[in-house]
């Protein structure tokens, strides 16, 4: 579990995980593209509370591992300016199928936005603004419900 | 007793400053200290209904209360989440 100012590098991601007993690695891999909102974007700013991002990452492996126990995951989230097209987060699960790795894999990218404290602000053509979402409380059950759900369609 | 108060993205903006060390009366919670916060620099009291509280870098509720020393971060809502941010990426 990683939040860095340097480039991710994807494939260190997925070697964290991946023992001689998995037969698959899913990774997510989040780019910073040049639109949103009809804006032209020129580069986005994150901003994290880096020790309780860490910790955060930590919870959602926990919780992963109760649906996935088979399917460790690692999660590198970038900070700072990150222009359009580089990566803002990378993260990879491991299993010795398949289905485990890609659901564990969306379950994780899922929680990473409700909950870690990861703040972007986008810079686009003609000023920038913090982009918000709704706070989920890492304890709502229902917000981990809804993720779950989505890990398994 | 003094705590460390942290502040990120807007609330950071708000204040000029992501770190302050502020003095607070013993006893005080973490919601005492956000109101002294507002005291102190009013255009916050726009983010008293969205922010969230860790306290120690763990999360926490504004009833929590603190102790000399303790850092407690206040928290604008995270960059993701919400239905139309994934429908929008």
């Amino acid at each position: 579990m990683m939040v860095t100012s340097a480039p991710l590098d994807v494939a260190a991601v997925a070697a964290a995980v991946a023992g001689a007993h998995d037969g698959a690695v899913a990774t997510f891999v989040g780019l910073v593209r040049d639109h949103n909102a009809g804006r032209r974007v020129l580069w986005l700013d994150y901003e994290a509370y880096a020790p309780l991002a860490v910790k955060t990452f930590e919870q959602i492996a926990a919780e992963s591992a109760l649906r996935w126990p088979d399917a460790p995951i690692a999660i590198h989230h970038r900070i700072g300016r990150i222009e359009v097209g580089e990566t803002s987060v990378a993260i990879a699960a491991a299993s010795p199928h398949r289905a485990d790795a890609f659901a564990a894999c969306r379950y994780a990218i899922e929680r990473v936005k409700q909950i870690a404290p990861i703040w972007k602000q986008e810079h686009f053509e003609g000023g920038e603004v913090w982009i918000e979402g709704a706070t989920a409380d890492p304890a709502d059950d229902e917000a981990r419900t809804l993720a779950f759900a989505r890990a398994c369609t | 007793m003094h705590v460390t108060i942290r502040l990120f993205a807007r609330l950071r903006e708000v204040t000029g400053a992501s770190d302050l060390t502020r003095s607070i009366p013993d006893g005080s919670t973490a919601g005492d200290a956000w109101q002294a916060l507002v005291a102190e620099f009013p255009p916050l009291a726009d983010h008293t209904r969205s922010i969230s509280v860790a306290v120690n870098e763990e999360y926490a509720k504004p009833a929590t209360t603190l102790r000399d020393g303790d850092e407690v971060a206040f928290l604008p809502p995270v960059s993701g989440g919400c239905e139309a941010n994934e429908r929008s990426e």
